[in-house]
């Protein structure tokens, strides 16, 4: 069978049937071109990041103050060093994968197996590491006013320049307002969490406290955030409407809506290639171990995951730099 | 099932002795490029500062150095470098083609939204 196709396929033309034009396996092939689909997804939400940012080009968040966090280093500035992080650990996870379909070409299995078992362990330390992430993103670290225009105000010390927290300085005015739930309002409506502090309280302890200025969100000509005078935050801090803690979908305290509802939405995604890339991985890790490529005589599926699993860190690669860098 | 592997990366400039020589090579030309991109956002050098085509200079580098990463990723890890020029041309025109229209027609469009915000007779900051 082999030999008559070979015959044929030097008499007749590359397309002309009876080999594989491409040189490529069905399986790799669809794979390839899902991955083709996949990263126009990606490059849409990324482009369409873009447009809001390029929209509002005064006044994006600086990625550098709001992603500073990083593990057992609490209050010290310290942009991007944790994602840079992230991205090394998913680069290695990548290696110890085209290690793996290496070793599935010299068919050792035992060798496929172990460099299977780093990338999950990678993998799973990426999205450990993008959970802890997420949650200093959502609990926020200084909290923020909105007004009425949806304008976010932070606020820093005149003296320092730095952010300061509000619960440091808001006032404490007692009240009955409590959260309205179904069982103790009208059964039909409620609300969500309220913020520690109300309106007031944040306006009275400004008020109180000269040391305080607010920082708005347009930006200056060399892309610092333009901070108020004492004259002029007073008169803006008197448009609040909502005091804003940490993120959400509807607010967040960095600034522009947008940007936390396409940091959730493009992070996101990205994380859940990676979980279900871990996941396949773990297929495919049990199935080197039982020896199923083994008995096929070849480890082509390792290949093919591997294909998926190299995307997502190509797509992590662009995501840092649109999101973290640029 | 032995696979033939190309094992010269820069345009022949560099040969490795084998894959997997080839695999560490690589990683390490990526971790280069990423702490050199990871330097260059903590310091942001003045020099970088400067707009060329609407964009900072700063901006323009990182974008080439992650398409540099993206292309080694693409064309080792995944041995795009390995596979028929058929395959690759139509893996990677598609794309090459589509996403820098879809980019710039959307920057462009985001940036007239800009302009009509900033210097039309709309009030945006109420």
């Amino acid at each position: 069978m082999d030999a008559t196709l070979t015959n044929q396929s030097e008499n007749e033309k590359i397309w002309g049937g009876g080999n594989k034009p491409l040189n490529s396996s069905y399986g790799k092939m669809m794979m390839w071109f899902f991955i083709v689909s996949d990263a126009l997804t990606f490059s849409g939400f990324l482009a369409a990041y873009g447009f809001s940012r390029f929209k509002f080009i005064d006044s994006w968040p600086i990625a550098d103050e709001v992603f500073n966090h990083f593990p057992f280093l609490h209050g010290v500035d310290a942009p991007m060093y944790y994602v840079a992080l992230m991205t090394f650990i998913l680069i290695f996870s990548s290696v110890t994968m085209v290690l793996a379909v290496d070793a599935g070409h010299h068919m050792k299995k035992n060798k496929v197996a172990f460099y299977m078992l780093l990338t999950i362990v990678g993998g799973a330390i990426f999205l450990g590491s993008q959970a802890w992430e997420w949650k200093n993103f959502i609990n926020g670290q200084y909290g923020a006013v909105e007004t009425r225009g949806g304008q976010i105000l932070q606020f820093v010390s005149a003296d320092t320049g730095k952010r300061v927290n509000i619960t440091s300085f808001a006032a404490s005015i007692p009240t009955d307002r409590e959260q309205h739930q179904g069982r103790n309002g009208i059964w039909y409506a409620s609300e969500s969490t309220l913020p520690t502090y109300s309106v007031e309280e944040i306006k009275k302890g400004f008020i109180n406290n000269n040391d305080l200025l607010v920082k708005t969100q347009q930006l200056d000509e060399n892309g610092h955030k333009i901070v108020l005078s004492r004259e002029e935050s007073i008169s803006k801090i008197a448009q609040s409407v909502y005091v804003v803690e940490g993120a959400n979908l509807i607010r967040n305290e960095y600034g522009n809506r947008l940007f936390a509802n396409f940091f959730f939405f493009i992070t996101g995604f990205h994380g859940f290639h990676v979980l279900s890339g871990v996941l396949i991985n773990l297929i495919v890790f049990f199935n080197v171990v039982i020896g199923t490529y083994e008995k096929r005589g070849h480890y082509e599926m390792v290949e093919k995951v591997g294909l998926y699993w190299h995307f997502v860190d190509l797509v992590w690669v662009f995501v840092f730099t649109f999101f973290y860098l640029v | 099932m032995a696979v033939e592997h190309k094992l010269s990366i820069f345009r022949g400039r560099l040969t490795f002795a084998s894959n997997t020589q080839k695999i560490w090579g690589v990683l390490i030309f990526l971790s280069i490029v990423t702490v050199v991109e990871v330097a260059l956002g903590i310091f942001k050098p003045t020099i970088l500062m400067s707009y060329f085509l609407g964009m900072k200079l700063l901006n323009w580098i990182f974008i080439i150095l992650t398409i540099v990463k993206a292309y080694y990723i693409a064309w080792d890890f995944m041995h795009l470098r390995d596979e028929t020029r058929s395959l690759t041309s139509s893996i990677v025109l598609p794309l090459v083609i589509l996403i820098p229209y879809l980019v710039f027609i959307l920057l462009l469009e985001a940036d007239y939204i800009y302009n009509v915000m900033t210097d039309g007779f709309v009030s945006w900051n109420f």
